[in-house]
């Protein structure tokens, strides 16, 4: 019995009237933990009864403690009849379970009715003793913490990165068991609620468990979601990196330790060559009800750099004995572990090497029963199938580790659609082993110049390249090889070099399908699905180069499946690395070329995409150096051969085109119009709408080119549903639909935000389910973000300085606390022994000794020379910073530009008695330092309406639902003493709706982690007094980008 | 394609003042989207119709769920679905229990029930306002005035408190609820030319000295009076007021008096002789209206009987205002000197307030 819960109800307020005569309630509750249940006094007529009750104490297993919520019904008591229930609050009590977190649940919750909705409020106080459990056979994992936030969360220092968890629980869903037909829907929305509850529970008490196997202390990036299966049943699963986390004792440092490569590292470089692209295939596997098991094996290749067709997925050529060799032995850290996957998307400094290119994998299921929910075998296999394919993906790549990896579903009858993808990748070990090493300064300050541009490169060796590449030599540090187009999964490393701004770019698609039944259906979706994902990827590829960007970040593919269509949307921010080549244009051809009309046509199409391309570069200000060659002591590459680049556009391979498209130095990007459908491509690229100026839009955690942050925030949640004319409907206009859709979706929110112009719409993400048959619904949460246009403004320096500055700014987030040290060793000896120079910085990116041998030595003068200045400028800024901090001018100075946001500070909250708490789907709070995380936010809730015009409508429902679960949310933030929801995102919105009885439900589930920050503004008073390298980070950390 | 949903939810409530004031205002969607595009919004933004359509909806839609708040707007604060700053909330409060002055002039002194709901379609038609804000702002009315009808203490205080508005427009209702309590007349042809100011002004004066609350002798034991402290005149003090009549009654008394302001006000007043010749007319008129006020009815045609007894004689004999504040003056200090006369505390808190009101309502 290692645990005791304490439970206090203290009033109740604003609640609703239960008796029409005195228009009084006579109120109690109920406290319910497994099963035992505790009662309060009536508090007879009144609206804000005081119950003031004794603690109700709950003695129960740890085990419970995990898997149970903590359930408070309030009722109206009457005498003759039924007592009749006014709501509920669920609460999470795991948030207790762990020393760090909240020791103390207090405040004010939303009492909570599926039907009714929020009716008045319930002060509780929760609180946990736990006993010491010497048990070593337990089947509870208190103490392991969870973070929804994808990347190491600020406070806390990653000792060891250990993998990938995953875990699910299957059950029967309560909503379509027998007796729902005589419960009120009430009773059965409640059940629901819950199920869930309690699966996440057990749900997350395994996958701790896992983690304490591994022996990590932490889940970073957990990622919990639901299946409603209908009457297949529930799952729940989850994903996760387990961790070894230490919490930092100064909150000066937010970064984990950097160890220097380890003697093992040294003498194995990471050589191999992760080919280059984005992978897909389709395995559909179609489980029918007599066991018998039709499979259609296939497999798309679409690698990034250049389109082929159709064909089976190339394995990774090995470049020979020598080389498996030396891989093996850097692998070994990974490849000890079942799944080498990472469901981060930001990194500590030097743990991302290179960067392959996204690998996904989707396969097309049957639905049927689970018959034994403990054993949910074929759940698990499914997985475990897709994530064995994912990893081949990976390793066919070259790369034995996959990073922003996600998985999920889509549901339609019986049919279901699993997808996972993520970033192939090459890690740098030293984050996934135990033992720690002394942290070595000069080596980490050249590792990280150098890694500026490291991820870009592909360690590629070109004579075995499994795909038709296009390489050339880096644009930043001219030694190795990079492709012309880089796809990822991840956010924009910190330490990235980027030109001008990013912006979201969207792929959108739809696909009609006949309705079929069970089989035939699934193959049908199966068939679809590799064109889809080719059509999505040749639009992505198409928009990127119309707005003149070289790489995409943060890309998200997503496939639902409906009952007559296939819906694709994949969205991404697009940047243009200084590290890659600039891209060339769009060219149009056309397939007849003798038509003169034609030809004007052509012509003047090509017109339009060349000025939509000048325009996009100067909108997002993309001002590359125009002669790299000019670029002081940078070495030339030897004149590469310039490649005749023959693809064709059409997707059947036959129909191959030659075409010299290299004009000058820049590759040109074919567009073939040769039918309607391709026609409409090139339409509907140029239809898309840049968003009005002072806007600005990614699908990041931020905007690439904007450091400058102010504090105003503003998360929202928007909901679309359209319905389709079900006459003739044509994949045309079913794409136009669906693309006007989401345009408008888009300028409606920049009409809405437009009053906090400068600003950024980060990480915008958008969901499509397709409710019905006619029906199309999108969602999607973002978080505006004002910045301050001054500092926009600089943005007209030459993007050298620029460049330059970003560096520095990146360097000085990044070495924060060794700078004592780096000021005084460094500068003594600037320019480091050419040799020596090489071998660390070779020895840090990975570049094979031959070819280090080969490359010459201008390269690292030039390195040294901007790294030299650059450690120059930031010493002199760490001395500023560190010595006088508080001064105004002295900020503005900074790159960093936090220097206004007090001007742009909120009032004070003055007479209002609700905490403001902040929402956001970013791990950070611009302006501001999180000082405590305590504990994930995970809510489930359902809400039923049999008066749907009363309530205004599905719009007024919906509203006033999603309204209502901001509220709980806020509301058990607070009762937890925090002040923010970051990483905050809505796994799940389904709406149903049956207007013709006045019915709708919807189903919404959000999570987060519940965090407690102070405003920067506030800090500084506090650093003023005590000016010790302290002051810095709380200055820089808001920006830190993780 | 047709939109079946359509929304946007903030984590900060997001309020558009314009929208708000449209809403106010009560003009349909379809209006308020006509109305914003004439203010040329579509072209300083480059959005759409439709752009603009759903977004007012949806401003639309959150107004309609705050205005539950809004009629009881201490819920506002305390709520927790709709986070919206402190400065905010206030400006939605403010503008919720904001008025028409035309509005308010046609209901002022009218009983806030049914039948004067009914008469709502009429005074649209008559202000043009629209007639779902005539009702919001006669809802208002009747709501402050159930709340603090049966409330002690200062009427001002507790409709702040209970409202939360500013000052000037707690003062405002203030006015408003006294009114209708007292059911003033205010609607007659020859009270068209007072502004809605000009009674708030006279209302506040005789709150502060005519009601029970004003002279702080509020009954102390439990239930002999359910009178309002500040929204019931002081029945004794009105009781009283007959008293006064000796000065008009008695002539003696009124012809000293009349010599006494004629002494003070010779050469200083520019319409001295026509003051002089019509002195008996205007104290009789002032005292008989107070003598009257113990039956409701006369109490209701106070301000009529005020213009017609007072503002229209000096009017039509074109008495600058600084000579009304002049004989005023004089008038009340005079009745001091009368040895005759007893009631001198009672006559100050009569005239005290009647000369306030009264150089207040006298102008064209």
């Amino acid at each position: 019995m290692p645990g005791k819960l304490k439970v206090k109800i203290v009033a109740g307020r604003h609640l609703p009237v239960m008796d029409r005569a005195s228009d009084l309630t006579d109120a109690f509750v109920e406290v319910k933990f497994g099963n035992t249940t505790f009662k309060t006094d009536v508090y007879l007529k009144s609206l804000n009864p005081q119950w003031n009750s004794e603690w109700f104490k709950f003695e129960v297993d740890d085990e419970d403690l995990q898997d149970e919520p903590l359930q408070i019904t309030v009722l109206d008591h009457d005498t003759y009849s039924a007592n009749d229930a006014i709501g509920k609050v669920y609460i999470d009590i795991d948030p207790l379970l762990y020393s760090e977190a909240a020791t103390v649940i207090s405040g004010w919750f939303p009492i909570y009715d599926t039907i009714h909705g929020i009716r008045g409020e319930i002060n509780v106080v929760v609180k946990v003793d736990l006993f010491n459990d010497l048990n070593r056979f337990r089947q509870s994992s208190c103490g392991v913490k969870f973070f929804c936030t994808t990347s190491i969360p600020k406070c806390y220092r990653a000792v060891i990165i250990h993998g990938f968890v995953e875990e699910l629980v299957v059950n029967e869903d309560p909503e379509y068991q027998w007796i729902d037909r005589i419960r009120t829907p009430r009773a059965s929305n409640e059940a629901r609620q819950r199920l869930i509850s309690l699966m996440s529970g057990e749900l997350q008490r395994k996958i701790g468990l896992k983690v304490l196997e591994m022996r990590g202390n932490a889940v970073v990036g957990y990622l919990q979601c639901f299946d409603l299966e209908g009457e297949s049943g529930l799952v729940v699963r989850a994903i996760g990196t387990a961790c070894t986390l230490d919490k930092l004792s100064s909150p000066a440092a937010f970064l984990p330790a950097c160890n220097s490569p380890s003697k093992e590292m040294k003498e194995s470089p990471l050589v191999h060559p992760p080919s280059h692209g984005c992978r897909s295939t389709h395995n559909s596997p179609i489980h029918t009800a007599t066991g018998s098991r039709l499979t259609q094996n296939f497999s798309v290749s679409v690698p990034t750099l250049i389109y082929t067709g159709m064909g089976s997925g190339s394995a990774g050529k090995e470049g020979g004995p020598f080389k498996a060799l030396l891989r093996q032995q850097t692998q070994s850290a990974l490849e000890q572990r079942e799944f080498p996957f990472f469901t981060l998307t930001a990194f500590p400094p030097g743990f991302l090497v290179h960067v392959g290119g996204v690998v996904s994998a989707r396969s097309v299921k049957l639905l049927d029963r689970i018959h034994n929910p403990d054993e949910p075998e074929t759940r698990d296999a499914w997985w475990a199938e897709i994530r064995q394919e994912i990893k081949s993906h990976a390793k066919a790549l070259g790369c034995h580790a996959v990073v922003g990896y996600s998985e999920s579903t889509s549901i339609c009858e019986e049919v279901c659609i699993l997808s996972a993808s993520g970033t192939a990748a090459v890690l740098n070990p030293r984050f996934l082993q135990d033992g720690t090493v002394e942290g070595c300064l000069e080596q980490r300050l050249e590792e990280n110049l150098s890694t500026r541009c490291g991820f870009c490169h592909i360690p590629y060796d070109e004579l075995n390249m499994p795909f038709p590449a296009h390489l050339t030599y880096c644009y930043n540090c001219r030694k190795q090889k990079v492709p012309d187009v880089l796809f990822t999964t991840i956010d924009l490393p910190t330490d990235a070099t980027v030109i001008g701004k990013g912006c979201l770019i969207q792929a959108r698609l739809c696909r009609l399908k006949k309705k079929a039944q069970a089989e035939a259906n699934a193959t049908a979706i199966s068939n679809l699905l590799p064109f889809m994902e080719y059509e999505v990827h040749t639009q992505l590829m198409n928009k990127l180069k119309l707005k003149g960007m070289n790489a995409l970040f943060g890309l998200r593919i997503q496939i639902t499946v409906g009952e007559n269509m296939l819906m694709g949307l994949a969205s991404a921010t697009g940047v243009y690395l200084a590290a890659l080549p600039t891209p060339g244009g769009i060219q149009i051809a056309g397939k007849t070329p003798n038509d003169g009309s034609y030809e004007q046509h052509i012509s003047h199409m090509q017109k339009k995409i060349n000025d939509t391309i000048a325009k996009n570069k100067e909108l997002y200000e993309i001002n590359p150096p125009e002669i790299s060659e000019e670029i002081i002591g940078s070495p030339i590459p030897e004149p590469r051969q310039r490649s005749r680049l023959l693809r064709s556009q059409s997707e059947s391979s036959d129909e191959v085109t030659e075409l010299d498209l290299s004009h000058g130095k820049k590759d040109a990007f074919v567009l073939e119009i040769d039918d309607t459908d391709a026609m409409e491509d090139v339409h509907s690229l140029l239809t898309d709408v840049p968003p009005p100026s002072g806007f600005y839009s990614c699908n990041t955690e931020i905007m690439p080119g904007i450091n400058n942050w102010t504090s105003e925030i503003q998360m929202f949640t928007s909901v679309r549903v359209i319905r389709l004319s079900s006459l003739n409907l044509t994949n045309q206009a079913l794409n136009k639909n669906f693309n006007d859709l989401c345009e408008n979706l888009l300028k409606s929110l920049y009409f809405k935000l437009r009053s906090m112009i400068p600003c950024c719409l980060c990480h915008v993400n958008f969901t499509v389910s397709l409710p019905e048959d006619e029906l199309i619904q999108v969602t999607v949460t973002a978080v505006a973000i004002t910045f301050d246009k001054n500092q926009a403004l600089q943005t007209t320096k030459t993007p050298v300085e620029k460049s330059l500055q970003r560096a520095s700014t990146d360097n000085e987030e990044l070495l924060q606390f060794p700078l004592e040290l780096c000021s005084d060793s460094l500068p003594s000896h600037p320019f480091p022994p050419v040799k020596e120079h090489l071998e660390s910085a070779s020895s840090n990116s990975g570049i094979p000794a031959a070819q280090r041998a080969t490359s010459v030595d201008y390269s690292s003068f030039a390195d040294r020379c901007s790294s030299w200045i650059e450690l120059i400028k930031l010493k002199a800024q760490t001395i500023r910073r560190g010595s006088i901090k508080t001064t105004v001018t002295v900020e503005k100075a900074s790159p960093v530009g936090d220097g206004n946001f007090r001007n742009r500070s909120a009032p004070p909250c003055a007479n209002s008695t609700v905490g403001v708490v902040k929402m956001t789907p970013l791990s950070f709070i611009p302006g501001a330092k999180i000082t405590k995380y305590l504990g994930i936010i995970n809510m489930f809730f359902i809400r039923e309406t049999t008066s749907l015009r009363e309530e205004g409508g599905v719009s007024g429902f919906l509203h006033a639902f999603i309204a209502e679960v901001f509220a709980m949310v806020r509301a058990h933030v607070a009762a937890l003493g925090g002040n923010a929801v970051v990483s905050y995102i809505m796994k799940q919105c389904v709406f149903m709706e049956n207007p013709n009885k006045n019915q709708a439900q919807c189903l919404i589930n959000v999570s987060g982690d519940a965090v407690v920050f102070v405003r920067e503004s506030d800090l500084e008073v506090v650093s003023s007094q005590q000016p010790t390298t302290n002051c810095q980070s709380s200055c820089t950390e808001g920006e830190v980008t993780t | 394609m047709t939109s079946e949903l359509d929304i946007f939810v903030g984590n900060t409530t997001l309020i558009d003042e314009d929208v708000y004031r449209l809403w106010l205002d009560g003009y349909s969607v379809t209006d308020a989207v006509a109305l914003r595009v004439r203010s040329g919004i579509l072209e300083q933004t480059g959005a759409t119709a439709a752009v603009l359509q759903s977004d007012t909806m949806d401003h639309y839609r959150t107004f309609h769920m705050l205005e539950r708040l809004l009629h009881a707007p201490p819920k506002l604060l305390h709520q927790l679905i709709f986070q919206i700053p402190p400065s905010r909330q206030a400006l939605l409060i403010e503008r919720y229990y904001a008025f028409d002055e035309a509005f308010v002039r046609e209901v002022l002194g009218k009983k806030l029930s049914k039948g004067t709901k009914k008469d709502l379609d009429d005074i649209s038609t008559k202000t043009g306002i629209t007639l779902k804000s005539c009702r919001r702002q006669f809802d208002n009315f009747k709501r402050v005035f159930k709340v603090v009808e049966e409330m002690r203490g200062s009427l001002v205080d507790n409709i702040q408190q209970h409202f939360l508005l500013s000052d000037r427009l707690a003062r405002d209702y203030a006015a408003i609820v006294f009114f209708a309590n007292n059911r003033f007349e205010t609607g007659k042809k020859k009270l068209q030319y007072l502004s809605f100011g000009d009674f708030a002004f006279c209302a506040e004066l005789m709150i502060q000295n005519w009601t029970l609350g004003a002279v702080g002798e509020a009954p102390i034991d439990l239930d002999s009076q359910m009178d309002d402290m500040d929204m019931d005149l002081d029945k004794e003090f009105l009781q009283d007021l007959k008293e006064l009549k000796v000065l008009v009654a008695d002539k003696d008394l009124l012809d000293l008096h009349k010599s006494l302001v004629c002494t003070a006000l010779r050469g200083k007043l520019g319409v001295f002789s026509e003051m002089e010749a019509n002195f008996k007319n205007l104290s009789r008129g002032l005292v008989n209206v107070a003598a009257k006020l113990t039956h409701n009815k006369d109490v209701r045609d106070l301000f009529v009987d005020l213009v017609e007894k007072f503002v229209e004689p000096c009017r039509s004999d074109h008495w600058p205002l600084s000579d009304v504040r002049f004989f005023l003056n004089q008038y009340s200090a005079s009745v001091h000197s009368l040895d005759g006369f007893r009631h001198q505390a009672l006559w100050d808190r009569y005239m005290g307030t009647l000369r306030g009101c009264l150089l207040r309502l006298y102008h064209d």
